[in-house]
């Protein structure tokens, strides 16, 4: 399976995901937001960092970078883009999927492991997961606040678009377990399709034992087959 | 010609900045406020000569790049 990562100025988790989607045996490829053309690839990845700086709004500038166009032809076609953190903003900045990411609500950075539960597993990026699986990965942004109008909330809820909300380590989703102030705890979303996931949690942080636990692997195991 | 945007939270969506300015205010004594909304502000500079052209333009600017329209009103003026 190929894989591509999007990289900006500014993009800082680039390497990462690099690593995890190589250890995940991933044929990877790092692609300039300059380039106009895309290589041959089954999955594009929109890494985390602060592109260009976060100017504008966060993704706001990169949503508008050369690449992206292409981006979004290959995703038309059904390619599989993931978005994590910063990538999920540049997603919502492009039109790819809908809503928006508001500053947290308590204003402050956040940078902990969070608890996730897996509300979907019925697509190419969760069938690996359980349904309601709990799972303990990074957050780290500014900007997580996830804020959409009332018809895509329901269009969310109905069609099964909801991939992961915050909860607490015994699986329940209140407002206690809700880091940022995302409307009804969402932390990932797909689009209609469910070939594209926008998620605020780092699941290529949660790949190896040595650094955290390995919450994240299934994610890139899912897409693997 | 030259024209100002101001960019503002929607009214239904939480705005802590600005709650966090307004509160700070209340504790300095301004007991009379009652509400504070912080935004942004744009100074654009175009050539063009025919404001409804320019005004367009400028319109075109901030529904494709300056404001996020999910979450944003803006205000154009020229100055």
């Amino acid at each position: 399976m190929k894989s591509s990562v999007i990289v900006f100025p500014g993009s800082n988790c680039d390497r990462d995901i690099a690593v995890a989607l190589e250890k995940m045996q991933f044929k990877n490829q790092m692609v300039w937001h300059k380039d106009t053309s895309l290589p041959k690839t089954d999955l594009i990845v929109i890494p985390g960092g602060f592109s260009y700086g976060d100017y504008l709004r966060s993704g706001a500038i990169a949503g508008k970078s050369l690449i992206i166009d292409e981006v979004i032809k290959a995703a038309d076609e059904g390619c599989l883009v993931l978005g994590i953190c910063n990538g999920f903003q540049i997603l919502t900045e492009t039109g790819l999927l809908k809503g928006t990411l508001l500053r947290n609500k308590n204003l402050k950075f956040i940078n902990k492991d969070v608890h996730i539960k897996v509300i979907n597993n019925q697509t190419n990026f969760s069938k690996k997961y359980k349904k309601d699986q709990i799972l303990k990965i990074n957050i780290a942004h500014n900007e997580g606040n996830f804020f959409t109008d009332k018809t895509h909330l329901e269009e969310l809820t109905k069609e099964g678009l909801i991939a992961f909300k915050y909860c607490d380590e015994k699986g329940n989703v209140s407002e206690e377990s809700n880091p940022n102030g995302s409307l009804e705890n969402i932390a990932g979303i797909y689009n209609s399709k469910r070939n594209i996931l926008g998620m605020m949690p780092h699941p290529e942080r949660m790949v190896d034992e040595l650094t955290s636990n390995k919450d994240g692997v299934n994610l890139f195991s899912s897409l693997l087959n | 010609m030259k024209f100002s945007i101001t960019v503002t939270l929607k009214k239904d969506v939480l705005d802590p900045q600005g709650k966090v300015v307004q509160n700070t205010l209340i504790n300095m004594g301004m007991n009379n406020l009652k509400s504070i909304r912080q935004g942004k502000h744009f100074e654009v500079e175009v050539e063009d000569k025919d404001q409804t052209l320019a005004e367009k333009k400028v319109d075109m600017m901030c529904k494709k790049l300056l404001v996020n329209l999910i979450i944003e009103d803006y205000k154009i003026t020229k100055i």
